[in-house]
């Protein structure tokens, strides 16, 4: 019971805050839509005693890579409120509607009508709870996946060397046009 | 508990993501719509793993998040040379490749 009422509440935040997201005019009010997704997600992954996750969800997601976004939208400029008219692109806007509902009704109709034991049947809950969660999580990573959990660091220093490269300005690079809006 | 709700709200999360993806002309609102589909993966994948009784789903949604702070990272600062280049971070904009 409890359960389920933690779960329609989560669930309400979640779809509140993706709706906002995508409706939002100012995209700065759509970065804080995000973030309450987030928080509703992190609520699912409490109950359904994935703790971790919860905590790293909040930290990384919440933390880190939503302020990334509003560093960039504060540092372009682009706050403002769009017209969402405007801030939508008019012929495709139809055509995403459509392609998101068949999406929709395609995952819908599969989680529904496949009578797999895996769809409908009651979570194993338990199995993994409190500190043996995180230390069943960190057992895994570092023996199972530990390939690829080394990987990840490699990835993320390609990505931290990308982005730098790319977001440097250049200095004195010929055959380079003078970069608009950087006069001032 | 039953599993089907969490795999419906994940369905009905990728599915608004999918819907900010086409149908958003601000680049950072793209990159926002990602997150939000990413997020409705790693809702799967967790909820398979409690399913299972294994710690692999969770371990699986980790490395997503780790791919999703790269994939934003770089994002971004893609998003930051096209503004620089072009002043504006119009998807619209960005057709020179179109044939």
């Amino acid at each position: 019971m409890v359960d389920t009422v933690v779960f329609i509440l989560a669930a309400a935040i979640c779809l509140t805050g993706a709706l906002g997201v995508i409706l939002a005019r100012n995209p700065v009010h759509s970065a804080l839509m995000l973030v309450m997704t987030l928080f509703g997600i992190a609520v699912q992954f409490v109950a359904l005693e994935a703790h971790f996750l919860a905590a790293v969800q909040v930290i990384v997601y919440a933390g880190a890579i939503v302020v990334l976004f509003l560093f960039v939208i504060m540092l372009l400029g682009v706050d403002r409120a769009q017209n969402l008219e405007l801030s939508v692109l008019p012929v495709q806007k139809w055509a995403a509607l459509v392609f998101a509902a068949g999406s929709l009704a395609i995952l819908a109709l599969l989680v529904m009508v496949v009578k797999e034991p895996v769809t409908g049947a009651e979570a194993i809950g338990g199995s993994a709870t409190g500190d043996e969660n995180v230390r069943l999580l960190a057992r895994s990573l570092f023996s199972d996946y530990v390939y690829a959990f080394e990987l990840t660091s490699l990835l993320l220093v390609i990505a931290v060397i990308g982005a730098v490269v790319l977001a440097r300005k250049p200095k004195n690079v010929v055959g380079v046009a003078p970069e608009p809006g950087n006069e001032a | 508990m039953l599993l089907n709700q969490f795999l419906i709200l994940g369905a009905v999360l990728f599915a608004v993501g999918v819907y900010g993806v086409l149908a958003r002309k601000n680049g950072v609102m793209v990159l926002m719509s990602i997150e939000l589909m990413l997020n409705a993966v790693n809702i799967n994948l967790v909820v398979f793993g409690v399913q299972h009784g294994v710690v692999s789903g969770q371990v699986f949604a980790l490395f997503v998040i780790a791919v999703a702070a790269a994939e934003v990272g770089v994002g971004l600062a893609i998003v930051l040379l096209l503004y620089r280049n072009r002043t504006s971070i119009d998807v619209e904009d960005f057709d020179l490749m179109r044939g």
